[in-house]
């Protein structure tokens, strides 16, 4: 899976910044994703491209339970998001609404990757190369429940 | 096991779980509310052009609805939701709906435990992050997101990574003017924002006995704000009563085996605890009253799941009672039954002779949402639970998180205010 990364160094990326409160009352997820961000990076929507990453710190998507979160990154084209941590509540929407991969990423991966660069995530190998920089980098494995429940396409397509 | 491993052993039907297993739990009880509940819907529609049944639930006796973070609608999309909603319940047969202007509504997580909802030893989830809130009733209380709330409503059960568990120990009682909301901001500082993530917060400890239900519940309310999957207190007699006067006569004492294991422990001095504030823009930014800076406020707000319980409007009418206020301050009981004790109780005339407006039981302007948002560059104290930027109005408006008592304090001079301070 290739894609361009968007990157946000920082840590504790919240709901709010995601798709702020406002907007909860919104599900149309058209409508959602043009709110993408917005409380962080207002130009985030003119500039995210079908296929990009976002890259980030600690604990993204930390916060609220509300799925609008996924759904307005996902529905703005973000097909995955790289951070060194997750919050509980974002990471178990993205895969069990089949909307983005949640790839958590080492020190390595965070300060090598940088705004723009062209990266490819191979999560059968857990492994991000930097086509930009010609670099490649671990990321950790997803739990067995999480690989199976992706690999289905979401919970309801996941049979236990 | 620990109580939390008790409950999921239970609802997975396996005699022993540890953290790290995966299980299938049975839910008992579910919540839906106005903006997870149109959420949930979507999927259905999704789920029906795909071929699958979704015509009936999977029990909705199980299912209890609340309408809270847009009521009162304040403009079209809101009032849609509320109809949707409606629609929702009545096509379901969901009886348990506790509607705006009928009589018992207010904040689900406040109605959770005023209309005795949840027992000791369920598993409750609920489509928002607060959910957490009702673990104080020792039952295992977790936050989802409308995927899974839908899976649940359809299927009665939803997986689980049996969590690790931390264990919150608090020894002897809180000194006057220092209240629950100050312990967990403490712990939140001392932890921090992604603390508890994935894990339980469990709180135990002579001064948790010693502690109200009420109490209890703003602890595990904002185990949430610590990432924490749940928190949860052991239920004891207190909850019994607590449950059983408010019906609930079923209730049991539930509580983890002798031989429970805790990931790790942390101890706090009750008497070594003061009132505290989480400055802007994280609940983990915690500083002490005294030691706050001078700000001049715009606002003070005692509302949302945190902090507009009864027992939290009695702490701030202590302190209001014969006093003006010198911001512009609004007070929301978070339930139609806190109001109307309130009123019994004269708690609202205190508010209103002080200069405060009562406004209606809303999540609102806790979330950005309306009724009362703040303005660019100002600047509010609030007994809610998060103070991300943007969070209670505009982006760089700023939100300082306390306990009632310094949110009253604070009305009073206008800044920062340590109620112990207040002549």
């Amino acid at each position: 899976m290739k894609g361009n990364v968007i990157k946000y160094e920082r840590d504790n990326i919240d709901t709010d910044v995601i798709i702020p409160g406002q907007y909860l009352k919104v599900h149309d997820y058209a409508e959602l994703a043009t709110h993408a961000m917005e409380g962080l990076d207002p130009d985030f929507h003119s500039k995210v491209k079908e296929g990009d990453f976002i890259l980030s710190g600690k604990n993204f998507g930390c916060g609220s339970s509300r799925e609008h979160a996924p759904i307005a990154l996902s529905h703005s084209g973000v097909k995955a998001v790289l951070a060194l941590s997750f919050a509980r509540i974002f990471y178990r929407n993205s895969v069990d609404g089949a909307f983005l991969l949640p790839i958590e990423i080492e020190e390595d991966a965070y300060h090598g990757i940088s705004q723009g660069d062209e990266i490819d995530i191979d999560i059968s190998k857990n492994e991000i190369k930097n086509l930009t920089k010609n670099q490649t980098y671990k990321m950790k494995p997803f739990s067995e429940i999480i690989g199976k429940i992706i690999e289905a396409g979401g919970l309801f397509n996941y049979k236990p | 096991m620990n109580i939390v491993e008790k409950i999921l052993a239970r609802a997975s039907g396996k005699s022993q779980v540890a953290p790290d297993d995966v299980v299938f739990a049975k839910v008992d009880k579910v919540m839906v509310h106005d903006v997870s509940g149109p959420g949930v819907l979507k999927v259905f529609d999704k789920l029906k052009n795909k071929g699958v049944d979704v015509s009936k639930l999977w029990d909705p006796t199980k299912v209890w609805v609340a309408e809270d973070h847009f009521v009162p609608s304040a403009e079209k999309m809101s009032a849609e939701n509320i109809v949707k909603l409606s629609n929702f319940t009545k096509n379901y047969g969901i009886e348990k709906h506790f509607k705006y202007g009928m009589g018992q509504y207010g904040i689900c997580h406040t109605l959770s435990h005023e209309e005795a909802m949840v027992m000791p030893g369920d598993v409750y989830v609920g489509g928002d992050s607060h959910t957490n809130t009702t673990g104080a009733l020792g039952a295992f209380a977790c936050g989802l997101g409308h995927t899974d709330i839908a899976y649940v409503l359809l299927n009665g059960q939803i997986w689980f990574k049996v969590p690790e568990t931390d264990y919150f120990k608090l020894n002897g009682k809180l000194p006057d003017h220092v209240m629950a909301k100050d312990l967990i901001l403490k712990i939140i500082g001392d932890i921090g924002t992604d603390g508890g993530n994935y894990r339980t917060m469990q709180f135990g400890g002579t001064g948790i006995d010693d502690m109200s239900v009420e109490s209890r519940l703003t602890l595990c309310n904002m185990t949430t704000e610590a990432g924490a999957k749940n928190g949860i207190v052991e239920a004891d007699q207190k909850v019994v009563d607590y449950l059983s006067s408010r019906g609930a006569t079923n209730a049991q004492v539930f509580k983890g085996d002798d031989d429970a294991q805790y990931a790790n422990v942390y101890e706090y001095e009750a008497s070594e605890m003061e009132p505290l504030v989480a400055k802007p823009f994280s609940p983990e930014n915690v500083a002490v009253v005294r030691e706050a800076p001078s700000v001049e406020l715009d606002k003070s707000y005692i509302g949302s799941c945190t902090g507009a319980k009864y027992e939290d409007l009695e702490a701030a009418a202590k302190i209001l009672k014969g006093k003006t206020v010198k911001i512009r301050t609004e007070i929301l009981p978070a339930s139609i039954s806190i109001y109307k004790r309130a009123m019994e109780n004269g708690l609202l005339t205190i508010f209103l002779d002080a200069g405060v407006t009562v406004g209606p039981p809303t999540c609102g302007a806790c979330c950005g949402a309306h009724m009362g948002v703040l303005a660019k560059n100002e600047i509010c104290i609030s007994t809610t639970n998060r103070n991300f930027p943007g969070r209670m109005g505009h982006v760089e408006s700023e939100t300082y998180l306390s306990s009632p008592m310094v949110a009253a304090a604070s009305a009073v001079t206008g800044k920062i205010t340590d109620p112990r301070d207040l002549q």
